[in-house]
C-alpha cells in the first residue's frame, strides 16, 4: 500500500491502471484532461496501458468499444459536453454484451469554470439505463475504478463514473491497493449481442431492462449508498460533493439529521422511502441538476416537505459550496473580515501576450469594420477568448465544430460575408465534416483555421495529426486550389492577410485560409523543457 | 489543528507552485491536505484562485468556506482584495505589493495598498526585490511562501524540503535560489 498526493483525475487514472486497465481513449476537455495525461505518464514509464487521444469523443468511445469487444478493460474519458458528441455510440453501447469492462469517466463542470453549459451527466446514465458511480473524494475516485470495472463485467454493461471540477482538480493523498492483472484478449463470445440490427436490438433492449432490475437491487445494498437514521425529524439526502459540504457544516448544526448519501445510481428507492418515512422534512443536496429532488417530487402531491434546488432553498445555478447550503441547514452566513468596499474591476481570462490568434483577429477585425453585413462564427478553444474586449471578433460560440456549419447555414440563407473561425484541433474534431458539407453545396463561406499546432486551451496536447495536412485535406475534399491559402499569423503580414481576406470574401464559393504560428505558451514551455530550465 | 488558505493571483504567476510547495510541506509533516486548483480557460491571464486546506483531522470539503480562511496569500495586490470575504475576522492577508496590470481599468495602486493595510492583519511583500536578491527573477512566488512561513502550520525546513522535491528535475543552483527566496521572504 502506497500513498500519493493526486488530483481526482489522476486518482481515476491510477485506480483504472490498478484495476487491470489495458486501454484508454479520450478527447481533451477541462476538467477531464488530466485523466489521460496521467495515464500517458504511466504508459511512458511502464510501457502500458495504451493511452490515446482520439480525433473526437465519438471516435474515442468507439475505439474503447473495440478494445472491450476483445475482452480488455477499457476506459473512455471526456468532459460532460463531450458525451454529447459521443452520445450515439454511448447510448447504443448500453445494449451490448460487454465482457471486457468498459468504464466511462465523465467530468462535469458545474459553475462553468471552463465550459459552455452545466449539463449533468447523471441524466445520461439514467437515459442509457446504465449504472453510475459518483466519488466524493480522491480516495473514492481511486477505489471506484476497480468496483466499476467489476460491475461492468458482472452485469455486462458500460458503467459511468461521474466527476465534477472540484474533485477532478483537487489534490489529496490516497492509499493504493495492489495491481490486478489485465484481462487476456478474448473476442466477445456472442457476436449477435454486438449487432444492433432491429430484430437483435429488441432482444438486447429486453435484456438491458432485465439488467436494470439488478442494478436497482445493488443500489439498496451497496456501501456507496450509506444511510444513518438518527430519529431526527429532518432527513438529508446528499449526492456527490454535496456530502462534503454537508459534513463540513455538520458540527455547527444544533441538531442531528437522518442522512442518506447517494454514490451509486440507479437510485435506491427502498432506502429513500425509509429515510422519508423517518423524517418530516427532506433536504436534498446534490451537485449539478436537481435530478434526485425532481424524482422525489414527481407530479402528484407530496406528503413530506422537500427542500432543495427546486424549492429554492439551495441555489439552482452554479456549483455547490460549503456556504450555499448553510441556510437550508438552518445556519446563518459566516462572518468574514471587514469586506473591502472598494469596487474591483474583473479580470477575465484573455489571450496570452504574443498569441498568434491576436494577430489573426486583428486583421479579421479590420476587414469586418469595412463591411456592411458580415458574421464571424467561432468555435470552442483558446480563440474563443477573442470574443472578449478589446478584440470582440467572434459572434457565435456554440459547440465543437459549429463554426463551419453555422456559417454554411447563414450563407445559404443569404447572409453576406460569412466567416468561420476555428482551431486546428477543433477542425480535426468536427470541423472536417462541416467542410465536406460546404464543398458539396459550394457555399460562399470563408473558413479560417487558426493553426497553432496544439490543443491550447487544455494544456497543449498534440493535435491528432500534423496540422500542415489540413491544406491537403481541403484540396482532397475539393476546395479549389486557388482558394486554399496558408499564411503567417503575424502582425508583419497584417496588410497581406487583410487583402487576402477581402479577396476571398468576394469569392462565391468555399475559401480556406490557414493562418499559422505556433502557440506562444507551448513554444515557451517546449524551449524551457529543452533547456531543462526552471 | 485546521488551517485554511486562499491562494490567489493572475494566471501564469505561479499560484499553483505556491500551493504545491505548501501542500507538499504539509504532506512531509504527515498532515492532511486538500488543494483545489484551477485549470483550463480560467488560467489564461485571468484571476486565479486556489483553496488549500491543512488539518491534523479529516478534511471534508475541497473548498474553504467564506469567513473561514486563516490566510489570504496573494501574488498580486488587487487579487488579494477580490477574495477577502473568505478571510475570518482574525485572519491575515499576505500579498505581493507589485501589481500585475493586464486590464485597462486597473485601480490606483496606492488605493489598493491602503485598502490592504486597513485589514486587521496584513502584510505587503516586496517580492520583486527579494527575487532580485536571490538572483532568480522567477522566485517571486517562493518569496511569498517565505513571507507566509512564520504563520503556516508547517516548519520552514519542510517548505525547503518541499522545494527540493518539487524541483527535483532542476539543477541544484535553481533549487538553492528558490530556497534562498523562501529564507529572504521569511526574514521580513
Amino acid at each position: 500500500m502506497e500513498t500519493y498526493a493526486l488530483l481526482g483525475d489522476e486518482a481515476i487514472a491510477l485506480g483504472a491502471v490498478d484495476a487491470g486497465l489495458s486501454a484508454a481513449y479520450g478527447y481533451p476537455g477541462t476538467p477531464s484532461t488530466e485523466i489521460m495525461e496521467y495515464l500517458q505518464q504511466i504508459e511512458k514509464k511502464e510501457g502500458k496501458p495504451l493511452a490515446r487521444w482520439s480525433a473526437n469523443e465519438k471516435t474515442a468511445y468507439e475505439e474503447a468499444l473495440g478494445a472491450s469487444f476483445y475482452g480488455k478493460r477499457t476506459l473512455v474519458t471526456m468532459k460532460h459536453v463531450g458525451l454529447n458528441v459521443a452520445a450515439d455510440a454511448f447510448m447504443n453501447s448500453a445494449l451490448l454484451d460487454i465482457r471486457g469492462g468498459l468504464v466511462i469517466a465523465i467530468a462535469d463542470d458545474p459553475g462553468m469554470h471552463s465550459s459552455q453549459n452545466e449539463q449533468d451527466s447523471r441524466y445520461y446514465a439514467e437515459f442509457a439505463h446504465i449504472p453510475c458511480f459518483e466519488p466524493v473524494n480522491q480516495q473514492q475516485a481511486y477505489d471506484v475504478m476497480s468496483e466499476a470495472f467489476d460491475l461492468s463485467e458482472k452485469l455486462h454493461v458500460p458503467v459511468m463514473v461521474r466527476l465534477v471540477t472540484r474533485l477532478s482538480h483537487s489534490r489529496a493523498a490516497i492509499k493504493t491497493s495492489s495491481r490486478k492483472k489485465e484481462n487476456p484478449g478474448v473476442k466477445a463470445p456472442d457476436v449477435k449481442q454486438w449487432m444492433l440490427l432491429p430484430a437483435l436490438a429488441r432482444k438486447q433492449w429486453h435484456s438491458l431492462l432485465k439488467k436494470e432490475k439488478e442494478m436497482k437491487s445493488i443500489s439498496e445494498t451497496t456501501d456507496w449508498n450509506p444511510m444513518v437514521i438518527k430519529n431526527s425529524k429532518i432527513g438529508v439526502i446528499t449526492s456527490g460533493l454535496g456530502k462534503n459540504y454537508f459534513l463540513e457544516n455538520l458540527d455547527q448544526c444544533s441538531q442531528e439529521f437522518n442522512h442518506l448519501h447517494i454514490g451509486y445510481y440507479p437510485l435506491p428507492y427502498d432506502k429513500i422511502n425509509k429515510i422519508a418515512s423517518s423524517s418530516e422534512t427532506l433536504i436534498v443536496i446534490e451537485e449539478g441538476e436537481p435530478l434526485i429532488e425532481k424524482q422525489l417530487r414527481g407530479i402528484l402531491p407530496l406528503t413530506i416537505d422537500v427542500k432543495g434546488k427546486l424549492s429554492g432553498a439551495i441555489p439552482r445555478e452554479g456549483e455547490l459550496t460549503p456556504d450555499t447550503i448553510r441556510s437550508v441547514l438552518g445556519l446563518s452566513p459566516k462572518a468574514s473580515a471587514i469586506s473591502s468596499s472598494m469596487p474591483l474591476p474583473g479580470r477575465p481570462p484573455q489571450l496570452c501576450k504574443g498569441c498568434p490568434h491576436d494577430d489573426t483577429y486583428t486583421f479579421i477585425k479590420e476587414v469586418v469594420s469595412e463591411l456592411k453585413e458580415s458574421a464571424v462564427m467561432s468555435d470552442i478553444g483558446c480563440y474563443a477568448l477573442g470574443a472578449l474586449p478589446p478584440l470582440q471578433v467572434p459572434e457565435t460560440i456554440v459547440c465543437m465544430g459549429a463554426s463551419i456549419t453555422m456559417a454554411k447555414g447563414a450563407a445559404e440563407s443569404g447572409m453576406k460575408n460569412v466567416m468561420a473561425v476555428l482551431g486546428d484541433s477543433t477542425f480535426f474534431h468536427s470541423g472536417l465534416t462541416g467542410l465536406v458539407d460546404c464543398v458539396a453545396d459550394n457555399v460562399p463561406v470563408t473558413i479560417l483555421v487558426l493553426d497553432n499546432s496544439t490543443v491550447g486551451m487544455t494544456g497543449g496536447q498534440e493535435t491528432i495529426l500534423p496540422s500542415e495536412r489540413i491544406k491537403q485535406i481541403a484540396l482532397g475534399v475539393g476546395v479549389h486550389p486557388d482558394h486554399v491559402h496558408v499564411v503567417n499569423a503575424h502582425k508583419n503580414d497584417h496588410d497581406s492577410n487583410t487583402a487576402l481576406l477581402r479577396k476571398e470574401l468576394n469569392f462565391n464559393g468555399v475559401s480556406l485560409i490557414i493562418p499559422v504560428r505556433e502557440c506562444i505558451e507551448y513554444f515557451r514551455k517546449k524551449r524551457k523543457a529543452e533547456k531543462g530550465d526552471n | 489543528m485546521k488551517y485554511d488558505i486562499i491562494l490567489c493571483g493572475v494566471g501564469g504567476q505561479g499560484v499553483l507552485s505556491v500551493a504545491a510547495a505548501i501542500a507538499t510541506a504539509a504532506g512531509i509533516e504527515n498532515l492532511n491536505v486538500r488543494q483545489s486548483e484551477v485549470h483550463g480557460m480560467a488560467q489564461r491571464g485571468g484571476a486565479v484562485l486556489s483553496h488549500l486546506r491543512i488539518s491534523d483531522t479529516e478534511i471534508h470539503s475541497d473548498l474553504v468556506a467564506e469567513g473561514s480562511a486563516d490566510m489570504v496569500l496573494s501574488m498580486e495586490p488587487l487579487e488579494s482584495l477580490r477574495y477577502i470575504s473568505f478571510l475570518k475576522p482574525e485572519g491575515i492577508v499576505i500579498s505581493a505589493q507589485e501589481p500585475f496590470i493586464n486590464i485597462p481599468n486597473y485601480p490606483e495602486l496606492d488605493k489598493i495598498h491602503t485598502e490592504i493595510k486597513k485589514m486587521k492583519n496584513s502584510k505587503l511583500v516586496d517580492t520583486a526585490h527579494i527575487a532580485k536578491e536571490s538572483q532568480n527573477p522567477r522566485a517571486s512566488n517562493m518569496a511569498i511562501v517565505g513571507a507566509a512561513s512564520r504563520y503556516l502550520p508547517v516548519k520552514t525546513e519542510s517548505l525547503k524540503k518541499a522545494v527540493a522535491i518539487l524541483f527535483k528535475n532542476k539543477s541544484d543552483e535553481i533549487i538553492n535560489k528558490n530556497i534562498r527566496a523562501i529564507e529572504l521572504g521569511g526574514s521580513i
